[in-house]
């Protein structure tokens, strides 16, 4: 008796009790499907969080102002002694290693075109600003060391900043107003997507600084070159934490803090912060991952306990196939085939319902969700280790039955 | 119809007609069965020679050894001590998966209860023991349709048990044991389940098969079941009591 005997015979004798078959690989439908689904987020969300490490730029230290404390006395971030210019000039100037440096002031207002009307985040930047945060301009050009000395009216739109006021047309070149002051538009950066927080990075306007300070924010009245926060380049193979070091001692010394001060401001390196977080991530769906081994086990007993009930209901059946000439390997090969035919057929149930509640999940959830073809083939086999861990038993009891009895047996 | 004639011994009677070598030969056959604590003691110092192309049947009360004695011709079991030679193979010295080919190749069994397979077609009931047999035939399908047309079913292979009567699936049941060309067809209670008319068709269909040379062993406690065949073996508490040669009743129209 040939493989394809058993499989025949597997399949005949499930059709025959098909409900009670789909109900008994129920077990193994559960842990497949949630495998493929933890998995798929899983991936999903790791790949999520490396393009984002990605969007935020590499080798990017941030400085925050205000301490980041949670026990301080002030309110948060910004509360605090502001970051300034002088700040920025002195990273830029005094710290090596460092290879582009520019803050950011924010804001945020309508951004007018003739009938067009969209409320963005208006950011004040220095010049080095794309360059920064590794984003490229796909369209004019980006701001210019002049525009920021000069106060340029020039405005640098995001990706979804030109396609709500500019449908269809080219932005550069063209006029809009924020705050009533007229713009040109010199340059539209390229998409860069969501950020951790879900925010839309793409809807962005950036302005010189100087300019924004002096029309759109409005004047400061404790500081006027107030700087909101400082992005930080780093020179690719220079260590970070010494750099960050060094930017805090600088910060520290500008401040004239003691030693042992809490610090009024911050450095953060971003990258390193989602690392973890997405090695958590990782942690997690491993976890939940031997949640659903728990569960193929428990369906393994499931088909073990059916298999056993199956080759008590066919003892005669088993009887007569022994009568005729099936070996004791005949027989095991046909059980054992059985409990893998289940388990495989509850191993494509979950895939099913895996791939379409993942695809469920990147949809309502909005959230990446890889499923690759080497997680369907590991679930598959994992389902049929499973059949074969489970059905041994039962295919050995079934092999090992006397003929006579088993042809006697009612 | 009935003129018995009374064997001496144990031994074959050379007188019968049309009868080839020994086929089975059972020399001082003993089985013991251990029930608890208890030697029971089911066949004891048989022995027995059935030539080719015979037509026996084994008869005796429950607890006479005939069932014993039939499981150790099928091969389905082995003997305690002693000698059992089935087409020139001492089945004692058989491991398990000898013992099963030897059935598949030399042995087609008929069950009082049919053992059919719920479900099944008859065409692939028929093909069952092929699917074990070495090397597979190519044209099992073949040879599964000429049985079945053989015993008066071409125009119901494809029907499941359940849409045939009881006759009717021991046919089925018939080709079945037939399909691999044995030597020696075992029916055990064949016509237990049947009413009286369909149990004279399947003896008739066994009548027949033995004219084409098949050697077949009937165990019945039916003497009329018995009446068929050529030679009549009465078993009790482990011993052979009888073994006559008779000649067999043929049906309702006897020549």
């Amino acid at each position: 008796m040939t493989i394809w005997d058993s499989i025949l015979i597997a399949v005949r004798a499930l059709r025959i009790n098909l409900l009670r078959s789909v109900l008994t690989t129920l077990g193994i439908v559960i842990g497949v499907a949630s495998v493929i689904i933890l998995v798929a987020v899983g991936t999903g969300a790791s790949s999520e969080v490396d393009k984002q490490i990605k969007a935020l730029g590499t080798n990017m230290l941030v400085v925050f102002p205000g301490s980041m404390r949670v026990m301080g006395r002030q309110g948060g971030a910004g509360t605090d002694i502001p970051l300034s210019e002088t700040d920025v000039a002195g990273i830029r100037d005094k710290v090596s290693g460092v290879v582009a440096v520019a803050g950011q002031i924010e804001d945020s207002g309508p951004v007018v075109r003739g009938n067009a009307n969209w409320t963005s985040s208006l950011s004040g930047v220095h010049a080095e600003y794309a360059t920064v945060r590794d984003w490229p301009i796909v369209a004019g050009r980006d701001i210019e060391p002049a525009d920021v000395r000069s106060g340029a009216k020039v405005a640098v739109i995001g990706a979804t900043v030109a396609k709500e006021v500019f449908p269809g047309e080219n932005p550069v070149g063209a006029s809009i107003r924020l705050k009533n002051v007229p713009f040109e538009v010199v340059g539209v950066l390229a998409p860069k997507g969501q950020s951790v927080m879900g925010r839309d990075q793409d809807d962005i306007v950036l302005l010189p600084i100087t300019t924004a300070r002096l029309r759109v924010s409005g004047k400061s009245q404790v500081q006027n070159d107030r700087v909101g926060r400082i992005y930080v380049k780093v020179a690719e193979g220079s260590d970070m934490a010494e750099v960050q070091e060094d930017i805090e001692n600088l910060l520290r010394q500008r401040r004239k803090m003691r030693a042992g001060a809490e610090d009024s401001f911050s450095v953060r390196n971003l990258a390193e912060t989602m690392k973890a977080r997405s090695e958590v991530l990782t942690t997690l769906s491993y976890l939940l991952a031997a949640t659903s081994v728990i569960s193929l086990i428990v369906g393994g007993i499931g088909i073990m306990n059916i298999m056993l009930v199956s080759v008590t209901e066919r003892t005669r059946e088993i009887g007569l196939r022994m009568a005729v000439g099936g070996r004791r390997r005949d027989i095991m090969l046909q059980f054992l085939v059985e409990a893998v035919a289940l388990c495989l057929l509850g191993g494509l149930i979950g895939i099913a319902i895996g791939v379409s509640a993942s695809a469920v999940i990147a949809f309502v959830a909005n959230w990446p969700v890889l499923v690759s073809p080497a997680v369907l083939g590991g679930a598959l086999a994992a389902a049929a280790a499973t059949g074969i861990c489970f059905g041994l038993f039962p295919a050995r009891r079934a092999a090992l039955l006397n003929p006579i009895d088993a042809l006697r047996s009612e | 119809m009935t003129v018995i004639e009374r064997a001496t011994g144990p031994e074959l009677q050379p007188s019968a007609p049309a009868l080839g070598p020994p086929l089975i030969v059972v020399r001082d056959l003993t089985k013991i069965y251990r029930v608890g604590e208890q030697d029971l003691v089911a066949l004891d110092h048989v022995s027995l020679e059935i030539a080719e192309g015979d037509f026996v049947a084994i008869m005796g009360p429950s607890g006479s050894g005939k069932s014993t004695m039939m499981n150790l011709i099928g091969a389905l079991d082995v003997p305690t001590s002693g000698q059992l030679l089935l087409d020139g193979r001492d089945i004692g010295k058989l491991n398990v998966d000898e013992l099963a080919d030897l059935r598949n190749r030399s042995l087609g069994f008929v069950f009082q209860q049919f053992n059919l397979l719920p479900r099944t077609s008859a065409l692939s009931q028929v093909m069952l023991p092929l699917l074990y047999a070495h090397p597979r035939p190519e044209n099992s399908e073949e040879m599964a349709k000429r049985r079945l047309e053989q015993v008066g079913l071409a125009n119901r292979m494809d029907h499941t048990p359940r849409q045939l009567s009881g006759g009717q699936q021991q046919r089925v049941a018939i080709a079945r044991a037939l399909v691999n060309n044995p030597k020696i067809l075992l029916a055990d209670e064949p016509t237990g389940a049947l009413d009286s008319r369909t149990s004279e068709e399947i003896m008739q269909v066994f009548t027949e098969l033995n004219r084409e040379g098949i050697t077949i062993v009937v165990v019945t406690h039916e003497p009329e079941i018995a009446l068929w065949a050529g030679r009549r073996i009465t078993f009790r508490d482990g011993h052979i009591v009888d073994d006559v040669r008779q000649t067999p009743y043929t049906g309702g129209a006897a020549p």
